[in-house]
């Protein structure tokens, strides 16, 4: 199979009608399919078979999709490049000696590659983003709590959201409508209680989603619309990101924009806090995996302990090694103040900064990723320079908000992406700007 | 420097903390890289003490017995049951 974007390639009918008939979809390999094996590019979980789908999977199929297989993605969802998969990297369609990014690179590859039409990938820190700016196409980080996370195996549940990558933002917005909604199984998503409906019909639960039509958002109309610039998340970025960046902004100036320039003090820390907190949940959400249950088994030598840490050593890649046992540490008695606490404080300190910042614009624009697509083989030496690439994508998983990545042309004949974050549950402003950069 | 030096020792106890083992050459590599990453989250120390206005209202559902896997199905993906339980290792 081409670029190695699937794990499992295999077919899951979906109803013969509905908003996605005739057309096929990728979903990432974290993503449970009921009979369908479920990776997470992991080791650990090479014959785990879900007895259940994921809540995204059954409006999948409800919607009339097909789904294709299951793609490729950095285990559990942590890298940006797709190299620490244990099915083997996956190629950047746009260019095969380059990486596709990461988290949910076989996702974006099997997209832009045309191996699928749409595909859903999931977003802790980036993870749909960064590979839609490097292949060349479109991905959403929807709002924490638009789209149910059931079935979606854990990384670091406070921060991730399924999200959709397509060619066009007007597909990816329809895939939206159709993943968006409240989920009884799924606590955090968005609940809210409408007493006049309640007293009338008996139904008191309504969602942002409710109302909501994001494909109809993708009209290109941005006259009048403030756009702020984020100089924090410029500074570090390429010359070559940067110019088709300002070229971008200068399109959407000629269509009626506005744009102003904000500063968020918080951003300095944001990699920091998000690395601490993402590394402290995956250390607790990880523990699941003893080898009892499912996955690569320790064997029945010597005590509970002894197994448990043999299952792990055997199941688990470097780069889950290494995020479990420095999150352990940044929870362990002594650190704990000093580093998932002050993280915490960074988390709020983010949330208000964007919250002041949406006191002066519409929508906030950024490059999504301050480079270009790194070659295969070269990025995982070291991994705190992996760590801080994800600089422009994880203030918006710190603070909870939808943002979307959208093709701005290509620097040396590889694509750029422009993100835009919106305003909590303004998926439809997000939307509606990067159709005009996608026009 | 980081305040907190991270050497092999310290490895291993996480790692123990963690139920994980490593080899040797996994235990150095790192003992070097948490090193710089820990220095690097160091810089948390200057973000200032922030309140934070949590929204949020608990959804509970009525306590009633809902549809859910049947046993076999639970089951299903273990290396090894009986008497429809899991087996695990002897605890101690």
């Amino acid at each position: 199979m081409a670029h190695n974007a699937f794990i499992t390639e295999e077919t899951i009918e979906g109803a013969d009608d509905g908003p996605l008939a005739g057309r096929t979809v990728a979903v990432k390999d974290n993503i449970s399919t009921d009979g369908v094996r479920t990776t997470c590019g992991s080791a650990m979980l090479e014959s785990y078979v879900p007895p259940y789908d994921a809540t995204v999977v059954e409006r999948l199929t409800d919607a009339g999709a097909t789904i294709v297989g299951k793609a490729n993605m950095d285990e559990f969802g942590m890298g940006g490049t797709t190299e620490t998969s244990a099915y083997g990297p996956v190629e950047n369609p746009v260019d095969t000696d380059r990486v596709p990014g990461g988290s949910s690179g076989g996702s974006a590859a099997a997209v832009a590659a045309g191996e699928a039409d749409l595909a859903l990938g999931s977003d802790t820190g980036g993870s749909v983003r960064n590979p839609a700016a490097f292949c060349g196409v479109v991905g959403i980080k929807p709002t924490y709590g638009l789209v149910s996370r059931y079935g979606l195996v854990a990384y670091a549940n406070s921060l991730e959201q399924i999200g959709p990558i397509a060619r066009t933002v007007e597909d990816a917005a329809a895939l939206l409508d159709v993943i968006a909604g409240p989920d009884p199984r799924d606590a955090t998503t968005r609940f809210d209680l409408d007493e006049d409906a309640a007293a009338d019909s008996g139904s008191a639960v309504t969602h942002p989603a409710t109302d909501a039509d994001y494909a109809a958002a993708a009209d290109g109309d941005v006259d009048g619309t403030t756009v702020g610039v984020v100089t924090d998340l410029l500074e570090g970025a390429d010359d070559r990101v940067v110019d088709r960046f300002e070229a971008a902004l200068d399109d959407l100036r000629s269509q009626g924009a506005d744009t102003v320039e904000v500063s968020l003090d918080s951003l300095e820390h944001a990699v920091q806090a998000y690395y601490v907190i993402a590394m402290s949940e995956a250390s607790s959400n990880l523990a699941r995996f003893d080898g009892v249950r499912y996955g690569v088994s320790g064997g029945y030598e010597g005590n509970w302990n002894e197994s448990f840490a043999r299952a792990r050593e055997a199941g688990f890649g470097e780069e889950v090694k290494r995020r479990i046992l420095l999150g352990t540490y940044a929870l362990s008695a002594g650190y704990h103040d000093k580093y998932y606490k002050k993280a915490q404080d960074a988390r709020a300190w983010v949330k208000r900064d964007f919250d002041d910042a949406f006191e002066r614009a519409d929508v906030l624009a950024t490059p999504t990723m301050p480079v270009l697509p790194p070659e295969l083989g070269k990025s995982l030496d070291d991994p705190l320079q992996l760590y801080l690439m994800d600089a422009n994508t994880v203030p918006v998983n710190l603070a909870n908000l939808p943002a979307i990545s959208v093709p701005a042309g290509e620097a040396n004949g590889l694509p750029v992406g422009l993100q835009v974050i919106g305003p909590k549950f303004g998926e439809e402003a997000i939307i509606r700007a990067a159709s005009a950069v996608d026009a | 420097m980081s305040e907190t030096p991270v050497d092999a020792a310290e490895v291993e106890h996480v790692a123990e903390l963690a139920r994980v083992d490593l080899d040797d050459q996994e235990v150095d590599a790192f003992a070097a890289q948490f090193a710089e990453i820990i220095e690097y989250f160091d810089a948390l120390d200057e973000v200032p003490e922030v309140d934070t206005d949590a929204e949020l209202v608990n959804v509970m559902r009525a306590d009633e017995v809902e549809e859910s896997l049947d046993q076999s199905e639970a089951l299903q993906n273990a290396e090894e049951t009986e008497d429809g339980l899991f087996k695990g290792p002897r605890v101690s």
